[in-house]
């Protein structure tokens, strides 16, 4: 029993790495800010969990499986506040490859409410940048 | 900022007393009320805005609503992946505007929570007075697939409302 439980945590482990990987990947190939968000606030979410999981299940006697719990749910209360900012940000001073986007429906909003988005408008850099 | 009244607090005192608790890892009665000596003390330095609105838990709608966004985790999880890995063209994405029914302030920030813990979903801009959500959608190649991100999205609203039904009648916008 011990070896199933222990080949399910390596699993579980190995898991939440590929999808930490993936979202690194999808970091450095994604177009923009905005995109790169998506990346960096979410394959590696569930990727935490399984992480996390995996750990809990290979420390199952131990005190400190009540902090996996919190690391698990303060995660996924805070990674959603964190990347909102983010993207608001990117979004306000023009961080978003316009070219891109087959739809724009906050951009009328803002204007109409007399906002004006972000004071560097400049053209879509090309290629890839760190 | 009004505070919170007393008996409004008995919740938050709760919730940061498990939290100690669970920091500490094994449970006794120091732990426990040390706990409460600390919420206490958090409550009165950093006293929090009145949730104003009452609402009801349902525990059945609850755990849909969980599955729902469990299962949408792992699905989009995987469709991100994919997006990162797949060769070609540039991803093309949409910024849209997702107007819910809901004007209640609480209700708007846990679609809102939901939908960005979800990837292929960010929030970039919030106006709560007209209860409209502005949504960064990755992926996005046309009309269809924004109207497919807004039904979801609207699906995902009317889960949430279920389960935390007002206590009174929802305010709703005529």
């Amino acid at each position: 029993m011990t070896t199933f439980f222990d080949a399910l945590a390596g699993l579980l482990v190995l898991t939440g790495c590929l999808l930490t990987l993936l979202a690194g990947v999808g970091l450095v190939r994604f177009p923009d800010v905005l995109s790169r968000m998506h990346a960096a606030t979410k394959p590696q979410t569930l990727g935490l969990l399984c992480v996390v999981a995996g750990a809990g299940i290979r420390l199952h006697r131990s005190v400190d499986v009540w902090m996996l719990v919190l690391v698990a749910a303060f995660q996924l209360v805070t990674a959603p506040v964190s990347g909102h900012l983010v993207a608001r940000m990117a979004y306000r001073t023009r961080h978003v490859r316009s070219d891109l986007l087959v739809a724009d429906e906050l951009r009328p909003d803002l204007e109409a409410a007399g906002i004006e988005p972000g004071p560097g408008r400049r053209p879509p850099r090309r290629g890839r940048q760190g | 900022m009004s505070r919170l009244a007393p008996r409004r607090q008995l919740p938050v005192i709760a919730w940061l007393t498990l939290v100690w608790v669970l920091l500490w890892g094994t449970w006794s009665w120091a732990n426990l009320l040390s706990g409460i000596l600390v919420s206490l003390i958090v409550l009165a330095v950093l006293p929090l805005p009145a949730v104003t609105e009452g609402r009801r838990v349902r525990p059945l709608a609850l755990l849909r609503l969980i599955a729902y966004v469990a299962r949408d985790l792992v699905v989009s999880s995987v469709e991100v992946s994919r997006l990162a890995l797949s060769p070609g063209p540039r991803v093309t994405s949409a910024v849209l505007a997702v107007r819910l029914q809901t004007r209640s302030d609480l209700i708007l920030t846990v679609v809102a929570e939901a939908l960005s813990l979800v990837p292929g979903s960010v929030i970039v801009e919030i106006d709560s007075p007209t209860g409209t959500l502005y949504v960064h959608v990755l992926g996005v190649r046309d009309a269809e697939g924004a109207e497919r991100f807004r039904a979801r999205a609207l699906h995902l609203e009317h889960l949430i409302r279920r389960a935390l039904p007002a206590m009174t009648r929802e305010k709703e916008a005529a």
